[in-house]
């Protein structure tokens, strides 16, 4: 995705070539073929690939990026069309990284360091109707699950939940914790926010999936719901938690976002599998990146490269 | 585009109305129709105990057909074989094929002239400037339509480069590029080979019905494991939805080839190969002009699925504008591919007319022309000459004229947003109030009702029409279609599809074809209704998709109003155009036998104009079927929702299944009414047109 480039981004460009061109370069790629990193349609995926990829090409690597679906990628790393993935979550991405790395095909390099969160959340506003929140408990409550309804769901409560492709077992946890809510599912996130967005707007009740690193939790003033806290068994013994008879009966996993790799690269690059393996950021410095790009209207190019130039010394440590 | 956007995907029913006496049809047919029914309500009120199967498809009726296709796929890219080189190496030649001209065109365009690959290429060639393309394209307008023309296209690329869409409307016009002449190439050869070789066309019907109606969403997974990742794959995509309409019209416009154009070329003695070039290709030149102009429309609407699996350009970049809820950057990239898309399909129409007009005149013109020099004879070739080289020099000294200054760029800023948002507090209780009443009143009963049928019971009721409408094969090949969206376990979600399709097609009639009347007849109206409907056809329905959902929030309500905005356009315009078309003399004895307007409306023009009326209806079903994997987006429950589904999960099978059924629906739909449509025609004693 190309954006217009300033005349100053063009001079920078320019004498980054310049640099790139010099016959001693102070890095050696071992290989000049590109890399191929893959990019997605959401923000902070575009920014960590972008930061990632600016660093190799500053040890001299080749970064070509694609544009390429998340979950259909997979298919491009086992057969080495792409070479690296930034972000693979672990909320959305388990079953396909665990299908693919199971081929020996693809290799995990570790986390980035986000920590993806899922939650059902609620603007802070709604804490006057249900004052319970964010004990999830308070949504058993009738008036309060009143609150949350609209013409379609009365008496019942609407939750909106994320695209029924993203999974997350909230059909099955509305049942399990037996909560008078139905689940809307929204078709793209697009629509997810457009809905908080327009709720927002108007004050007016909404309950649904958001996820972090996003902008909409730094733009909107709310809460996410407290469930009793994940565990494995609690997805897969339906005796545990509070209904004996049900799996889900507890809140969504949180987990890292990981980086993925097609299995050669180790072999064909393997300063840049090095690379790639230290790259680390927080969630903080994400979200701050995040709300640049899509609240302030800062292009990614311009957000990557002032991070780069605050972090010299830890991205330079990195490629070292 | 006064062309209507899309053909009927198929131009002949499957089979004539036969001829039954009238006199025995006025007895039977009513009396088949009143036990059928019978039988038919009977079943679906009191069947459900006794038989549970005619309801929900046991399971172990059900064809496998998803593992069939998904094993068949995996076979297919990892194992075929072609002898010395697999299948998928065959594919990935081609992907390479398509590739370098794309660079090359991307290139002069966008990035420039590239020596080596990914970040460490080198600029060989600045791209054209933003003059220079104007430029050139507005000399082309010139030539093909005069100056009027040459000022609307500049006045659409001036709209790219002024509201900055400049950089992703080239990286979209680099793959139009592309995807035009390959797909308007390959369906012309499709097309004479169709023509030259009778059982080459009866194969390529379904094949072709398929192409146009299966989703693309449901073939973009087995196209990216054969073509790889990138904007290759998106180009193959948009090939096989576009290309089906030029195969189409190639096929009509060479048989429509006069004979004694054939007899002319027999007498001069020509080769095989002279007679198709020479002869009926140039004479069916103007026919082929209106699949160019369709295969330029048709890849313009990919531009948003494209960018999802790698094309770049304004589609992504008003998919990315809207996931951050700016509004008002989605509409003005949108717009910018409606830009797009009125320049290149005036200037294609300008072509298609000129070179009628040239076909007439050929000749007249010849000589004329030579005694000037190089300028006088081609002024519009030395002009493109000298523009490239003063731009480019020009280029070199001063950035603005190589790329438009973004000082000066404008932008409607966070108008689009504050707009929706000001409708949204201060109207949203009303809205609110209107939709539930549409909704709890007519969409969920009117769902419930159908989801509650006997399948097989609707499978015979559509077999049944079948063969009144159209004789015993169309009935025959409509029941098996239907059955086996039943067999594959895509019944209720068919249903559903059914369901949201068939209301906003109902909505989308009654709205069109009233609009369509009144504007029929006033010309400067007609005008506006026409710039209308062409920006509904082409704007991407993400961009107006997304404001809906805020007022109406997500479901049935939300998908319904993008549907019926898509699918209104041909309901508008095929009643117009059957309107224009009556036959004057008849108005006139509808006026001397002393008519009122309404009389002369109602009873006269109106039922001439069914069958175009019908036609219209046909399209706005297709166009409503189309939409669907979009509506998939806002959580509809339909099979759009099932072939978004396997893509995102990369599900070849479950996804291609889904497709088929929805092409399945679509062709049901398709012969029935289009063997009505002849029916009405030969009730109403007209010549097919």
């Amino acid at each position: 995705m190309k954006r217009a480039r300033t005349p100053v981004a063009l001079l920078s460009a320019a004498v980054i070539a310049a640099v790139a061109a010099t016959p001693l370069p102070a890095f050696a790629a071992e290989n000049d073929d590109p890399i191929r990193m893959t990019l997605h349609d959401w923000t902070g995926q575009l920014i960590t690939t972008r930061i990632m990829g600016e660093v190799l090409r500053k040890a001299g690597y080749n970064i070509d990026y694609v544009q390429a679906d998340y979950i259909a990628q997979f298919a491009g790393l086992k057969t080495g069309d792409l070479h690296v993935a930034m972000e693979v979550w672990e909320t959305t991405g388990r079953e396909a990284l665990d299908e693919a790395t199971a081929t020996g095909k693809v290799e995990n390099l570790g986390d980035t360091g986000m920590l993806a969160i899922e939650e059902w959340w609620y603007p802070s506003y709604m804490k006057e109707l249900c004052p319970g929140l964010p004990n999830w408990e308070a949504l058993k409550d009738e008036a309060c699950a009143e609150a949350f309804s609209t013409a379609e769901t009365a008496p019942n409560g609407r939750y909106l939940g994320a695209p029924v492709t993203w999974g997350g077992f909230d059909d099955e946890r509305v049942e399990a914790l037996d909560l008078p809510f139905e689940v809307v599912h929204a078709g793209t996130d697009a629509a997810l926010f457009a809905e908080l967005e327009s709720a927002y707007q108007r004050k007016a009740p909404i309950l649904l999936w958001v996820y972090a690193p996003h902008w909409a939790p730094l733009k909107y003033d709310g809460e996410w719901v407290e469930f009793p806290p994940y565990s494995k068994t609690c997805y897969e013994d339906p005796s545990w938690g509070s209904n004996p008879d049900a799996a889900y009966d507890c809140a969504k996993p949180r987990g890292p976002i990981w980086k993925v790799a097609w299995a050669g690269v180790k072999e064909k690059w393997p300063g840049a599998h090095k690379a790639i393996q230290a790259f680390h950021i927080d969630n903080d410095e994400m979200g701050k990146m995040i709300t640049d790009v899509d609240l302030n209207g800062k292009s990614v190019e311009d957000v990557v490269s002032s991070w780069m130039g605050q972090n010299a010394d830890r991205w330079s440590s990195w490629i070292n | 585009m006064s062309a209507p956007a899309h053909v009927p995907i198929d131009d002949q029913p499957l089979a004539q109305p036969h001829g039954t006496p009238a006199g025995a049809q006025a007895t039977f047919w009513p009396a088949v129709w009143l036990i059928a029914g019978g039988a038919f309500t009977l079943l679906w009120l009191y069947g459900e105990p006794v038989a549970k199967w005619a309801f929900k498809v046991p399971r172990d009726w059900q064809i496998p057909a998803k593992r069939w296709i998904g094993d068949f796929m995996r076979w297919l890219v990892e194992d075929a074989s072609l002898g010395l080189f697999t299948f998928t190496d065959l594919t990935r030649f081609i992907a390479d094929l398509v590739d370098i001209p794309y660079r090359f065109v991307l290139g002069l365009l966008s990035t420039g002239l590239l020596d080596g690959r990914g970040s460490s290429a080198e600029e060989v060639l600045p791209p054209l400037s933003w003059i220079a393309v104007t430029g050139l394209l507005m000399l082309l307008g010139h030539y093909a339509g005069g100056r009027r023309l040459a000022l609307l296209v500049g006045a659409c690329f001036g709209f790219l480069a002024v509201f900055g869409q400049w950089d992703n409307a080239m990286i979209t016009l680099a793959s139009i590029l592309i995807a035009v002449p390959v797909g308007v190439g390959l369906g012309l050869l499709l097309g004479l080979a169709g023509h030259r070789w009778h059982p080459v066309e009866a194969a390529l019907r379904p094949v072709l019905d398929l192409m146009q109606t299966v989703p693309v969403f449901a073939y973009l997974v087995p196209i990216l494991f054969l073509f790889g990742f990138g904007p290759t794959s998106a180009i193959v995509a948009t090939i096989i939805y576009a290309l089906p309409p030029m195969t189409r019209i190639s096929l009509l416009a060479l048989r429509q080839v006069p004979k004694e154009v054939r007899e002319l070329g027999r007498m001069t003695g020509c080769s095989r190969r002279q007679m198709t070039w020479r002869i009926l290709v140039p004479t069916a030149m103007p026919g082929l002009m209106v699949g160019v102009n369709q295969v330029i429309m048709l890849s313009l609407n990919m531009v948003i699925i494209a960018s999802m699996i790698g094309a770049g350009g304004l589609g992504f970049e008003v998919l990315s504008a809207l996931r951050r809820l700016d509004i008002g950057a989605g509409f003005e990239a949108g717009l910018a591919i409606v830009a797009l898309a009125i320049a290149l399909d005036r200037l294609s129409q300008a072509f298609a007319r000129k070179g009628r007009r040239h076909a007439q005149s050929a000749g007249h013109e010849q000589g004329a022309g030579l005694g000037g020099g190089l300028w006088r004879r081609h002024p519009h070739t030395v002009a493109a000459i000298a523009l490239v080289i003063f731009s480019l020099a020009a280029g070199l000294l001063s950035a603005p004229l190589q790329r438009y200054p973004e000082a000066l760029q404008l932008s409607s800023g966070t108008l689009g947003s504050d707009l929706v948002g000001w409708i949204n507090v201060n109207f949203f209780d009303q809205l609110e109030a209107a939709k539930n009443l549409l909704l709890l009143n007519v969409l969920i009963p009117f769902k419930r009702f159908l989801l509650s049928l006997p399948w097989i019971g609707v499978v015979a009721l559509l077999g049944l029409c079948g063969l009144r409408l159209g004789g015993w094969r169309l009935g025959l090949s409509v029941a098996l279609l239907a059955a086996l969206i039943a067999l594959t376990g895509q019944w209720p979600k068919a249903m559903v599809t059914v369901y949201l399709c068939g209301i906003s097609v109902v909505i989308a009639a009654l709205i069109g074809i009233p609009i369509g009347i009144v504007a029929a007849e006033r010309e400067r109206l007609w005008k506006g209704v026409e710039i209308v409907i062409d920006t509904l056809q082409t704007l991407p329905s993400f961009v107006y998709l997304m404001p809906a959902v805020m007022l109406f929030r997500v479901g049935d309500f939300t998908a319904m109003i993008a549907v019926v905005a898509y699918a209104i356009a041909p309901a508008i315009r095929y009643t117009a155009h059957g309107l224009r078309q009556v036959d004057p003399q008849l108005v006139e004895a509808g006026v001397v036998a002393g008519a009122t307007r309404w009389q002369l409306l109602t009873r006269i023009k109106l039922k001439l104009t069914l069958p175009e009326i019908l036609l219209g209806l046909n399209q706005t079903i297709m166009l409503a079927l189309s939409m669907l994997v979009i509506t998939a987006l806002v959580g509809t429950r339909d099979l759009g929702q099932e072939v978004y589904i396997a893509l995102t999960k990369a599900d070849t099978g479950r996804g291609l299944v889904a497709g088929l059924a929805v092409a399945f629906i679509a062709i049901i739909a398709d012969r029935l009414i289009a063997a009505g449509a002849a029916r009405t025609r030969a009730r109403l004693g007209l010549t097919p047109s």
